[in-house]
């Protein structure tokens, strides 16, 4: 198949958006994961600080 | 030991990172797949489970969100080192039968890509492993990635015969990064974990070998059957399975397990040692052949059953004594 037929562009598209989707995915699964080691490291009592 | 002198072309090959695809800025082809394909998961199957047997038998407690960073972290670790190790044997992985389909040999992946992929990971999994869980662990994960990638894939497996033995090392870290990371630090518990694995992997690679030695011939790659014969090969494997029978005891006389480990072992070991017999004694036509595959296949049956049975006793039976008040 030729480097820049239609449909090799299709696949290419194709893989590139199923990377990308879950690329971020990823990302969005590391904010979660940061903020919740945050919240264990803090530990229960973060609410009853005496400022 | 085999102490065999050979004569290395492979390592006058052109560096991976030379490649032209890289060279001629192409790339972004890969899929999730190929990527995923990169991690080498089967590999990293084993460091997850062994990993968690080490953080379960291991004294103490750790918060069950930090184990799972823990053995993410250690996933990923393992993951990045199989990257890092495709990275650089593309040459060689492009002419042997079992690894020719690997994204990079089929150019799906470029060589920087790979390269980069593993480095990231490879970083970013010694990061989150030390500030979220414990350095101590986050220091033998990154020792065993650079174990993996500079004294195994780089120097060892392409300059001497017993590659397999030093470089079996960093498979054997994950219990110990798992029990590292409950307790942060090293005893002689975690050490016999690692050395079960350590002992395992040359008669369990060299089983392999066996019945596989044209496809390392293919590539200048010294394995033992290559380069010492497989009569050496089989002596060898007797010989390894006969030491790894008192290894595999070693937790139970540490006290990380109790007596139905040690029956466990035992049995499991009678058995491997019967197949390991049968790889030493039969030498000749496909029967030889077949006692390779069987020696392999059982052997991978067998660590898993061992770290199993440890797991098993010193990890479910208490919780579940606990959760029953008995």
């Amino acid at each position: 198949m030729p480097m820049n037929s239609p449909v090799r562009d299709d696949q290419d598209a194709a893989r590139r958006r199923k990377r990308s989707i879950v690329l971020g995915l990823v990302l969005g699964a590391l904010v979660v994961l940061f903020y919740v080691i945050t919240i264990v490291h803090m530990g229960g009592d973060v609410a009853k600080r005496s400022f | 030991m085999s102490d065999v002198t050979v004569d290395i072309t492979a390592q006058n090959a052109a560096p991976s990172w030379a490649d032209p695809a890289d060279a001629a800025g192409m790339g972004g082809q890969g899929s999730v797949e190929d990527y995923w394909a990169l991690l080498k998961p089967r590999v990293m199957s084993l460091a997850i489970f062994t990993a968690f047997v080490g953080m379960a038998v291991a004294p103490g407690a750790i918060h069950p969100v930090l184990a799972l960073v823990a053995i993410l972290c250690i996933a990923v670790g393992a993951g990045a080192a199989g990257a890092l190790n495709m990275w650089y044997d593309a040459d060689i992985d492009a002419v042997m039968q079992r690894t020719a389909k690997r994204p990079i040999p089929r150019g799906t992946i470029t060589p920087g890509e790979a390269l980069g992929f593993g480095t990231v990971l490879a970083a970013g999994s010694v990061l989150l492993f030390g500030l979220a869980v414990d350095w101590v662990a986050a220091a033998i994960l990154a020792g065993s990635i650079a174990f993996y990638l500079f004294v195994y894939t780089m120097w060892l497996k392409r300059s001497t015969p017993q590659n397999i033995v030093i470089g079996g090392a960093a498979g054997a870290f994950p219990p110990m990064i798992g029990w590292a990371a409950v307790t942060g630090s090293v005893d002689m518990a975690s050490v016999s974990l690692f050395l079960i694995i350590f002992v395992w992997t040359p008669p369990h690679f060299w089983a392999l070998a066996l019945y596989k030695a044209g496809d390392y011939e293919r590539v200048n790659i010294p394995m033992l059957p290559v380069v010492a014969g497989t009569d050496e090969t089989r002596r060898q494997i007797w010989l390894y399975s006969l030491v790894l029978m008192p290894v595999t005891v070693m937790p139970w006389w540490f006290g990380a397990a109790g007596h139905a480990y040690l029956a466990l072992a035992v049995a499991l070991g009678a058995a491997f040692l019967v197949k390991a017999w049968r790889v030493y004694s039969v030498r000749d036509g496909e029967e030889a052949n077949r006692a390779a595959r069987s020696l392999f296949r059982y052997s991978i049956l067998y660590l898993f059953l061992l770290f199993a049975g440890l797991l098993v006793e010193q990890g479910i039976v208490p919780l579940a004594r606990n959760a029953l008040g008995l």
